[in-house]
């Protein structure tokens, strides 16, 4: 088909919202059907545009909560403070909206099934969306590449995805340890943020195989960058997305 | 906002910008500094997204690797920083 053999310049089109997940008090996932979609990565982003009436434009970047398995796509979105995006997709977007998107976009903070050596994800807050849609693909493609997430999070009530990850960790190959940075349940003693320690009870050790994909607010990524490589991580087998209050995937 | 909290994101999140003007996905290119010769992954620059348009600079020296400006009705991108940028072949 013509359209499929000339590369066309990625450009916006808009999606139908279908179904919304509350996550968290500030999170929530969008189910969006976009007749045009050409498929994704796990650990790609796309660009959300919203149109005031005045043609005031602004877009944001977001990752991909879900795995490609050919119909929908999902984005979970957390609520920022005076976030301009975020407080319309959180607050206002509703089931039958349609939404402007752009992507899929980013070809770095991927993960393919193909690949067989073991992955190492360390997410903080939502900065899990991209891991998760890793995870996804994983279970998806039946994978059997070893895969350990450590999710850093402020207390129980943040966990996003709770029972979808509860369900991918029953798998053999996939591992899942919660960091509690400001409270713990009842039953996990250590309250902290991850540091080395953790790192070597919780995380592979460093590898020729192992990719580790880290993704979270900005200063999250740094530290665990650098503590990984302090372990004696490649850094060239570390993988890293930032994002904060403007303008990146989150 | 204080001096000590960074501001930047890195250049995965220029990815749908720069997919506006480029064929291929940038962010995975390897890209060599102009100012101080530092080649690494354009995806591990750092973003500054709340300046008009984006601005990349090298995680070495800080210098302006690259930057691209929307307007209503065109794209700017400006990549004098940049030696050069390796995408590997299909």
């Amino acid at each position: 088909m013509e359209r499929t053999a000339v590369r066309r310049r990625l450009t916006w089109q808009a999606g139908t919202v279908t179904e919304i997940r509350e996550e968290t008090a500030t999170a929530r996932t969008i189910v969006l059907d976009l007749p045009d979609w050409p498929g994704h990565l796990a650990g790609q982003h796309l660009d959300v545009r919203l149109t005031a009436p005045d043609g005031y434009r602004a877009s944001r970047s977001y990752s991909i909560a879900s795995a490609w398995t050919g119909t929908t796509v999902e984005l979970t979105v957390e609520q920022v403070p005076d976030g301009e995006v975020s407080s319309y997709l959180v607050g206002v977007l509703g089931v039958g909206d349609q939404l402007e998107v752009r992507g899929p976009v980013g070809g770095w903070f991927v993960w393919r099934p193909e690949s067989t050596g073991p992955i190492q994800l360390i997410g903080g807050g939502s900065g899990v969306v991209p891991l998760m849609a890793m995870l996804r693909q994983h279970a998806h493609a039946s994978s059997t590449a070893p895969a350990r997430l450590l999710y850093s999070v402020r207390r129980a009530t943040s966990v996003i995805y709770r029972e979808d990850l509860k369900t991918l960790a029953a798998s053999d190959d996939v591992d899942l340890t919660f960091v509690y940075t400001r409270e713990a349940p009842p039953g996990e003693p250590r309250v902290g943020r991850i540091d080395a320690e953790l790192l070597a009870a919780k995380a592979f050790a460093p590898s020729d195989e192992l990719t580790t994909y880290v993704c979270g607010p900005t200063p999250f990524v740094e530290t665990v960058a650098d503590l990984l490589v302090a372990a004696g991580h490649d850094p060239a087998r570390v993988r890293t997305e930032r994002f904060g209050p403007t303008g990146g995937p989150r | 906002m204080t001096a000590d909290v960074p501001t930047h994101l890195d250049g995965n999140a220029a990815a749908g910008a720069l997919s506006e003007v480029f064929a291929v996905d940038l962010t995975a290119a390897t890209g060599r500094c102009n100012g101080c010769g530092h080649t690494g992954v354009f995806a591990e620059a750092r973003l500054y997204a709340d300046a008009p348009g984006l601005v990349a600079r090298c995680p070495g020296c800080e210098d302006v690797l690259l930057r691209v400006v929307t307007t209503p009705t065109d794209t700017y991108v400006d990549l004098r920083g940049l030696t050069y940028l390796r995408v590997p072949n299909a």
